[in-house]
């Protein structure tokens, strides 16, 4: 029995990588922000800590967007209610300090029932029009958060909440700058261990909801609604259900954001972030955990390394012919419109996408 | 029929001006085979599509096995035990053959997110008995040989078995079949036909819609004949074929 023998074929899994590799990439991303630090400095590291912050978001967005097949172009809502959430019960706005390990699930559970709030009337929509609404959400939570300053001050308006409270994990302080046996560990290397073990956490979550009986009904109504229906999935609780899931990502990492900066304003969640966090996961590779990592990573430091573009004309021409700062967005663009057009499936497919865009050839 | 297991009566169904549906009643028993033919546009995948759940009638009530149907909610429909194929074959065809059997399993079994998450006992004993018994439903169509392929890759008759298998793997007491032999060649016609009756055998009642008259008397014990949305006759295959208004319907009016 040949077919009972053959391994199931999985898509891209990171175990199937030999194993020499995979404590290679453990020993880099632990080295990572060591080396960074020392040779970029502590701008670098920083921007590796958000490239963690928008891993997080990306690996729930890949749940609405890869799995469930839903175009959500508001996901930027998850993260500001996780922040505010954090923001409004860490800080002196109402004189609350409540410890991060309460903070973290209530900003998920919060982000939660939002992402059911979004999800209730949209569940009939598809393709561009659930994406039209959901941009809308995604603005309505955006202005709201602007303008709950009146009658009742919540969010402090467009000022934005200030002095929240320093991430802390038990006795892990982490603006403190720790010494280990030589080695300097400021806040922005504390910060980037937080956000790596809540990556790692994202990873092995999505990894394993993926290859679910709730991750195989996601991937049915991805492929065809109706047979899914009639084959007894529940479609709209499953949707939601999606929706929800990707939300509790967005709400940790937007609590995490709001520890880590100090400082939250609405003008931190536009609609610019939903749509870089959906190119983030469009251009690794929908619907596959490494291809989203890897689209996060990319479009998160590639936009800082552009900066380097002046000094490199300084180099080549001795002077700086093209302002730096406008230069950068046009290769930025170009890059992402050169890789969507060699490469429409992502950088690293999951095999399921790569069908579905390469069946008409 | 003392106890049908399905009991549609006087199902009325419009689109706008069109009446696709006007007083439309079918009744079925356990373990039978049931035909739905007309010509063209008569109808039947409307009703079918509101026997399944798909649409919803403006008039008339669907009971299965002693109980009305809940209209309008395919999801629940299958989960009381009505399965079907679709015409145009709707596979879930980017993922492999097992997983679209495995889907199938989805309304029989229950581990949720936090089984999921972490990974419990229970939840990988389900998950291997979901394999286990996909891989037998594949064994019992005829093509286990494929569990790994890619269902859109599959021939086109291989791809009708596995809606079949999809469809069983929800244990339904009726599986509605929607043309299944539609774009078969004669060989293949007759080991659908074999394995529509093993599965009459293995317990479940079957309701067809075919456009091959020839095979479908053969197959079925009973016949109802619609056209233009209306039930023009009904009863054994010898005797609906005789009738006048079928005869009319299929070869137009002076041949009868």
């Amino acid at each position: 029995m040949a077919y009972w023998a053959a391994a199931p074929v999985k898509r891209y899994d990171v175990k199937m990588r030999p194993r020499f590799i995979r404590w290679g990439a453990a020993a880099l991303v632990l080295a990572l922000p060591f080396v960074t630090h020392v040779v970029l400095g502590q701008g670098w590291v920083r921007i590796l800590d958000f490239a963690l912050l928008y891993v997080l978001l990306a690996l729930g967005l890949n749940i609405v967007v890869g799995y469930a097949g839903l175009l959500d172009l508001g996901y930027v809502a998850f993260f500001a209610v996780g922040a505010y959430c954090y923001a409004l019960f860490a800080s002196p706005q109402f004189d609350l300090h409540w410890p991060l390990w309460a903070l973290l699930p209530m900003g998920a559970l919060l982000a939660a029932c939002f992402g059911v709030l979004l999800g209730t009337p949209t569940l009939g929509l598809r393709g561009d029009y659930l994406a039209i609404v959901t941009l809308g959400f995604g603005e309505i939570i955006r202005i709201f958060l602007n303008n709950l300053n009146a009658p009742v001050n919540i969010t402090n308006g467009p000022q934005g909440v200030s002095l929240i409270d320093p991430l802390h994990v038990g006795p892990w302080f982490l603006e403190k700058t720790y010494h280990l046996g030589g080695i300097e560990v400021p806040l922005v290397i504390n910060v980037y261990f937080l956000f790596l073990l809540a990556v790692v956490l994202a990873v092995h979550l999505s990894h394993r909801l993926e290859n679910s009986r709730i991750g195989r009904a996601w991937a049915a109504i991805r492929e065809d609604e109706l047979a899914a229906a009639s084959m007894g999935l529940n479609t709209r609780n499953l949707k939601l259900l999606a929706f929800a899931m990707g939300a509790t990502f967005g709400g940790v990492s937007g609590g995490l954001f709001a520890g880590f900066q100090g400082f939250v304003s609405p003008e931190s969640f536009t609609l610019q972030e939903s749509v870089m966090i959906l190119c983030m996961v469009v251009l690794g590779g929908m619907g596959n955990i490494a291809g989203v990592v890897l689209g996060a990573v990319l479009l998160s430091v590639l936009p800082e390394a552009l900066r380097g573009l002046g000094g490199l004309q300084e180099f080549l021409f001795g002077r700086i012919w093209v302002d730096p700062s406008n230069l950068r967005l046009l290769v930025f663009g170009i890059a992402l419109v050169l890789m969507m057009l060699m490469r429409p499936e992502g950088l690293l497919p999951a095999s399921a996408r790569q069908r579905e865009l390469h069946e008409s050839k | 029929m003392p106890c049908p297991l399905l009991e549609a009566v006087r199902i009325g169904k419009r689109f706008g001006g069109l009446r696709a549906l006007n007083d439309v009643s079918l009744a079925l028993g356990a373990g039978s085979i049931t035909g739905l033919i007309g010509p063209n546009g008569a109808g039947k995948t409307t009703f079918f599509n509101v026997l399944t759940g798909i649409y919803k009638p403006d008039s008339g009530t669907v009971r299965f096995a002693g109980e009305p149907l809940p209209a309008g909610r395919p999801h629940a429909v299958a989960a009381r035990g009505i399965a079907r194929t679709f015409q145009n074959i709707r596979l879930f065809s980017n993922m492999t053959v097992l997983e679209n059997v495995m889907v199938g399993r989805h309304v029989r079994t229950h581990a949720g997110v936090m089984g999921a998450v972490f990974r419990t006992a229970e939840t990988r004993q389900e998950e291997a008995a979901i394999r286990d018994s996909a891989r037998k439903l594949l064994d019992y169509v005829g093509i286990a040989a494929q569990a790994q392929r890619i269902a859109g890759t599959l021939s086109y008759g291989d791809q009708r078995r596995l809606e079949i298998a999809r469809a069983l793997a929800t244990e339904p007491k009726l599986l509605a079949l929607d043309e299944p032999a539609a774009g078969m060649n004669a060989s293949e016609r007759m080991q659908l036909a074999n394995l529509v009756r093993r599965i009459r055998e293995d317990g479940t009642a079957i309701l067809l819609i075919e456009h091959d008259v020839k095979w479908v008397s053969q197959l079925c014990d009973h016949i109802t004949v619609l056209d233009y949305g209306e039930c023009i006759a009904e009863g054994t295959p010898r005797e609906v074929l005789a009738h006048s208004k079928v005869i009319e319907a299929y070869l137009g009016k002076g041949v009868a």
